[in-house]
């Protein structure tokens, strides 16, 4: 009697566990398929769109001859500012807060800051860029308060995937230096850093993604969008060689010339904003690769 | 404070390469038994010289009484085994000598210990001189996940010593010290973490010699490995102590009496008996002592 029950109850345990498998196949098909559905839309609107002119060409009043230049080299260039400033400082406080900063209510402090401020809407940021860099510093509408504000945007998620890259050495390589002599720095730089960097520039590349399609806190600041120029070059013929001009110029980024293209009556437009936006998905798409292979060269190397 | 060791056993050279039994047939101020002849180096006859002082020392994890006022002068060039049941304070008390426990939070320490009369606790003592001179291997060999090589010189590097027939010099020197050297001369920039368990545990210690200690702590450091790993540490362990002074914390008895001069056992935080190691094992004076080395607990 009792083995009887025991036999049903296993037979409903089994039971559950088949309708739980085809529940996930779904869920994992609903996401798959709308990824897919998208690239396609995209694909059959834009792709015709995809020529060598549309990437060389700047906007036009005509949608066949209007081209994503200034925005291609706006973005590159944004990505650029934002990347130089939000790595060192993102990585830079994730070691701090990890490896050296006492472990107080300050310090319990600011790590909950600094997971919630990773959860503000962009525009705020936005808001807060056009008051101090735009009002306050007066930077301008421009590449340099963009990449800053970008930064600022992604600073709390370069610093989360730090401390985590950081937490997954294990502490008896700190240990193995230390007994050895070393200091902490040395231990930071020589062991804790390198091991975590496959870590690091994964979190990095994906918090760039997430900056990569900004439009909100750009529009805020005063983006344009409609720029049929370039920026000054930063390389120069002349000494020395290397200008700074184009960091105080007017810029656009390729999500908000696409949401202008879209924002027009004509349908022609609209082919131009799906082109733009698998440019910027094939953009995210390689970033994300990027990852994916640093991921593997470093820790292919790294066991314990 | 430099002393010539405890009354009690300071007068017995013990040591050499005997198991305990024979250890227990050497009585005190009759100088080494003849058949450690066998062995060609010269025994040291005279008493044994304190290296490290341990007085009185407490020790607190938060609130937790670790360590109960231990009192202990490790001999010079000689193994000292401490031993007892899990958190007895064997760890713990090791990881006090090189200042590890610094690097956990929220602990404690009183009393004093001294390197060569030197308080290592004290303000002016640097941490990193100290460390240097007191290397340590762990219970889980951590070699750095980079070449064999890059492991051994570690040590020189952060020093700032960068010569490279300097290092390589010191690379074989160490190897060969740690008995690896006849494995891994072909493979030197090969990653360590490649190696079997026994051979990166010899690693660690061939990358703690590099830096020429003066003491060498070992953390239950064969508690993971194979009997023949064991084995060869603990040949490696009966060679180093001629040059080292070796403290090693073991859970396992047998490794305590074939490799250590003198034993330490402790018990909940208190050492219990600290003697010439035949002794402890053959005629141990606290009954807990007894009770633990004959498997009636622990």
């Amino acid at each position: 009697m009792v083995t009887r029950e025991i036999q049903a109850k296993v037979a409903a345990n089994k039971r559950f566990d088949g309708i739980f498998a085809v529940i996930g196949l779904v869920a994992t098909f609903v996401g798959m398929i709308t990824l897919a559905a998208l690239i396609f839309d995209l694909l059959t609107d834009g792709g015709g769109r995809l020529t060598y002119t549309f990437f060389t060409a700047f906007p036009s009043r005509f949608a066949a001859q209007a081209g994503i230049l200034s925005a291609w080299i706006g973005t590159c260039l944004i990505m650029f500012v934002t990347a130089v400033t939000a790595v060192p400082m993102g990585v830079a406080a994730g070691v701090y807060l990890e490896e050296y900063a006492r472990k107080n209510w300050v310090t319990a402090l600011i790590e909950i800051n600094i997971a919630n401020l990773a959860g503000v809407p962009s525009i705020v940021y936005g808001l807060m860029a056009l008051g101090l860099f735009v009002y306050q510093l007066k930077l301008g509408q421009s590449i340099l308060t963009a990449g800053l504000t970008l930064a600022l945007l992604i600073l709390p998620i370069v610093i989360v995937a730090t401390r985590e890259a950081i937490r997954a050495v294990p502490s008896t390589m700190r240990e193995a230096a230390y007994a050895l002599g070393a200091t902490k720095w040395q231990t930071t730089r020589d062991h804790v850093l390198p091991y975590s960097m496959g870590g690091i520039l994964t979190g990095v590349i994906i918090a760039l993604s997430r900056a990569i399609g900004e439009t909100a806190p750009l529009i805020t600041i005063g983006a344009l969008t409609f720029i049929a120029f370039l920026p000054d070059s930063p390389i120069k013929a002349e000494f020395p060689f290397i200008s700074f001009e184009w960091l105080m110029s007017p810029f656009t980024v390729m999500p908000i010339q696409m949401f202008n293209w879209v924002s027009r009556p004509q349908q022609e437009f609209h082919l131009n904003a799906a082109a733009t936006g698998l440019v910027l998905m094939v953009m995210t798409l390689l970033m994300n690769g990027v990852a994916i292979y640093f991921r593997y060269r470093f820790r292919k190397w790294i066991k314990w | 404070m430099v002393t010539n060791g405890i009354a009690g056993w300071n007068t017995d050279s013990g040591g050499g390469m005997m198991n305990a039994s024979e250890n227990t047939l050497t009585q005190p101020g009759k100088g080494p038994a003849v058949e450690k002849l066998k062995h060609d180096f010269p025994i040291d006859t005279v008493a044994d010289k304190s290296i490290i002082s341990i007085e009185d020392v407490n020790f607190y994890y938060g609130a937790a009484h670790a360590l109960k006022s231990i009192n202990v002068e490790i001999p010079e060039k000689k193994a000292t085994a401490f031993i007892g049941p899990s958190g007895c304070g064997k760890t713990t008390l090791l990881r006090c000598l090189n200042r590890m426990n610094d690097l956990i939070l929220n602990t404690r320490i009183t009393g004093k210990i001294s390197l060569d009369g030197n308080d290592i606790y004290d303000s002016s003592t640097d941490v990193i001189n100290l460390r240097r001179r007191v290397g340590m291997i762990f219970q889980k060999w951590n070699p750095f996940p980079k070449s064999i090589y890059e492991n051994i010189v570690y040590g020189l590097r952060i020093v700032g010593i960068n010569n490279r027939s300097f290092l390589d010099e010191v690379a074989e020197k160490s190897l060969r010290r740690a008995a690896l050297w006849d494995e891994v001369k072909d493979n030197l920039n090969k990653s360590a973490t490649d190696l079997s368990g026994g051979q990166q545990q010899r690693l660690c210690i061939a990358r703690a010699l590099a830096v020429e200690p003066e003491v060498l702590l070992m953390d239950e450091p064969c508690s993971a490995l194979d009997p023949i790993s064991t084995a060869k540490v603990e040949e490696l362990i009966h060679e180093l102590k001629d040059s080292f002074t070796i403290v090693i914390v073991t859970h396992n008895m047998q490794q305590a009496a074939r490799c250590a001069d003198r034993t330490a056992f402790f018990y909940l935080g208190e050492l219990i008996e600290f003697g010439e190691t035949g002794t402890l094992f053959t005629t141990p004076q606290k009954r807990q002592t007894e009770d633990y080395i004959t498997g009636r607990f622990g």
